[in-house]
């Protein structure tokens, strides 16, 4: 189906398929219940899910086949969003002219600092990216550029965003927010039924359609023989070179594109919200991309899918418990055990998130270094064993492309 | 017509001489044994010839042209195509998929493709893939990881990645080494019959008597770096100097 093989349609119906009902399932528990906590169904964390989508299945298309480690990804997500205030800024609200000039100024970014970084290989050129990001980082917070230019650029630490001043040459009698020809993205449907209440933001569905599509692209890059081409790439560069084959632009062609996919978030972000800050682009940020990819599975096609979900939901769960709720959640216990738990617990969550999630990552990687994805297929592959549904599959764990 | 000349060429590692004023010439359409004890500047000639090392004085012509200063996949896109002493195969992929990496590359450096359609639309490249692996007869492995298969079906499978690029020149650093008996006479036969059947001209460095001798047209005899003797078949066995070669290195 669309050119894709009987598993790999699947997989994307079942991505799709989720996507669209997410407004759904991530309100699973009703409004009232004590569980409403743990629910996800509103439009900020949705929009989010599927736009760090994107940014984690356009690196794993770089890292996951070529092995490349980029550390400086946030940088092309954080210039695609300057690059949608901009269009706001200049043209008006409508999100098409801001997604298209957030994807090329990221390709136009990706192909210079690629075709630089790519001259090393190895930690040398994860340092290089760094080092770039760090670069166009601090370029953004001081708005060094535009001082230079006597202008503002990126509106330095207090971040770019529209005034009522700015040119906005189209924007006539047209909304005063991002919109699609008309359609608002903070616009959006409630739907109440019983004691369930479901919410479909238009943002998030402009959102999630891009994801399926960046995610159809994906699956495509991976079955040609570009991605056959890249994967060799990873598995041994002296026999490519001994085939006759230049890897250099191949895997400048996959950087570029795995920036655009960065620059296409970057995008959305600002499309969601018209605003765009220099935090984006630092380390940590690029950081968080690879935690993503490695988390879910480099390499497979939905490993960072399952792990920018699952980094972006507990992010939402962690941070906001506090301890009002904790001793709610432990009330039932002896008050000094009570206490003490909260006390221990309450470091990892709120502003201790990060210690949670720095906790998590170094045990995927120890006991899980194939992410959510290994750990799928060892659940699956345990219960075909139980239920003696003949042996399991030769490598499961080990098909790269799955 | 000899397709590839060698002349003059030293190279030195530090202080170590592994190459002295070595002169090869391999004609068309032969099979060229280089021959000699370990250490004596076997592999290192090679890695001269196909742009792994750059020799320090000398020239090396492929086909009327200078290979040095080119680098290796400039090299292999004249058409010498090279099996490694070590095989040199992409491990994480499978045997198939390895295969299909130099049916898609094309003599000019280009590859076959366009992004976004799948590898499996491509039947002519998937038909020469699968001769390439009936050839060696490894059709069986196809779907093992090539990281896993013995040391011996790796070599021969980087033998069939080698042939499928249709080379010129093919040059092969100890092709039999790790290989079973059986396996052994199998690839005597294959790279007797291709070169039979398809022309291409080869340099082989064996250690396997019974493989040279089966092969060879010509044989140089390299030792300390320089070529001894360079004769054909008859002439080498039994030669004085070379028995001297084989017992002084052998301690
Ligand atoms: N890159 C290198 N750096 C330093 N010395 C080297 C290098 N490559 C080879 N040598 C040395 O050059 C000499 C010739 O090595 P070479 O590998 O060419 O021998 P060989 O004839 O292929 O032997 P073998 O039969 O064991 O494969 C050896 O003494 C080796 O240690
Ligand atoms: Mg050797």
């Amino acid at each position: 189906m669309f050119g894709l093989n009987k598993k790999d349609s699947i997989l994307m119906i079942a991505v799709a398929a989720l996507a669209l009902l997410a407004p759904f399932i991530l309100n699973i528990f009703p409004n009232d219940s004590a569980l409403a906590f743990f629910n996800a169904g509103y439009p900020d964390l949705m929009q989010r899910f599927v736009i760090f989508g994107i940014f984690a299945i356009g690196f794993n298309l770089l890292f996951g086949l070529t092995g490349y480690l980029s550390f400086g990804h946030a940088a092309f997500l954080g210039v695609g969003s300057y690059a949608a205030v901009w269009m706001f800024k200049l043209l008006n609200y409508n999100v098409v002219p801001a997604i298209v000039l957030s994807i090329v100024v990221a390709a136009a970014f990706s192909l210079v600092i690629g075709y630089i970084s790519l001259r090393r290989s190895g930690i040398y050129f994860s340092i290089l990216t760094l080092a770039f990001a760090q670069m166009m980082f601090v370029t953004a917070y001081s708005d060094l550029l535009g001082r230079w230019l006597g202008i503002t650029l990126t509106n330095g630490e207090t971040g770019l965003q529209v005034y009522n001043d700015d040119p906005q040459i189209l924007l006539g009698n047209g909304p005063n927010v991002p919109h699609l020809f008309g359609l608002e993205m903070r616009a959006k449907e409630v739907w109440d039924i019983g004691p369930w209440e479901f919410t479909l933001p238009v943002g998030y569905y402009l959102c999630a359609v891009l994801m399926l599509a960046s995610f159809y692209l994906a699956i495509r890059i991976f079955r040609s023989p570009f991605g056959l081409m890249l994967r060799a790439i990873k598995s041994n560069q002296t026999r490519l070179n001994y085939t006759g084959l230049n890897s250099k632009p191949y895997t400048l062609a996959v950087f570029v594109i795995s920036g655009m996919y960065a620059g296409l978030a970057g995008g959305l972000l600002a499309c969601m919200d018209p605003l765009a800050g220099a935090e984006r682009m630092q380390w940590t940020a690029s950081g968080e991309v690879v935690i993503m990819t490695i988390l879910g599975g480099a390499g497979t096609l939905i490993g960072p899918i399952l792990g920018s979900g699952a980094i972006k939901y507990l992010e939402n769960v962690f941070s906001k418990l506090n301890e009002g709720l904790l001793h709610d959640w432990f009330g039932f216990m002896p008050d000094g055990l009570e206490g003490a738990l909260v006390w221990v617990v309450s470091k990892f969550t709120g502003e201790g998130w990060h210690l949670t999630l720095g906790g998590l990552f170094m045990l995927v990687i120890i006991f899980l270094p194939g992410g959510l994805v290994e750990g799928g297929n060892k659940i699956r592959s345990w219960i075909q064993n139980r239920t003696g549904r003949g042996s399991p599959p030769a490598d499961t764990a080990s098909t790269p492309a799955e | 017509m000899s397709i590839l000349e060698v002349q003059n060429v030293n190279k030195s590692f530090g202080g170590l001489k592994a190459l002295q004023n070595v002169n090869l010439k391999v004609e068309e359409g032969t099979i060229h044994a280089i021959i000699g004890p370990n250490g004596a500047g076997k592999s290192t000639l090679l890695n001269c010839l196909v742009g792994k090392l750059t020799p320090d004085t000398g020239s090396v012509t492929f086909d009327g042209v200078s290979l040095l200063g080119k680098k290796p996949y400039e090299i292999n896109q004249t058409g010498v195509s090279r099996v490694f002493q070590t095989p040199e195969i992409f491990g994480d992929l499978t045997v198939y998929e390895n295969v299909l990496i130099p049916c898609f590359g094309k003599r000019d450096g280009s590859f076959e493709m366009n992004a976004l359609m799948s590898v499996n639309s491509q039947k002519d490249i998937r038909a020469k893939a699968e001769q390439m692996l009936e050839d060696v007869n490894m059709a069986d492995k196809r779907e093992m990881r090539a990281s896993s298969l013995s040391r011996g079906d790796k070599r021969r499978l980087e033998m069939a990645m080698c042939l499928a690029q249709d080379p010129k020149l093919l040059l092969l650093d100890e092709p039999t080494a790790g290989m079973a008996r059986a396996d052994t006479n199998n690839t005597i036969a294959l790279l007797a019959e291709i070169q039979e059947r398809r022309h291409i001209t080869m340099a082989v460095i064996e250690h396997d008597m019974h493989v040279v001798f089966s092969l060879a047209q010509r044989i140089s005899v390299l030792a300390q770096g320089t070529v001894i003797v360079e004769d054909l078949p008859e002439n080498i066995k039994g030669h004085p100097k070379v028995k001297e070669a084989y017992l002084g290195g052998a301690h």
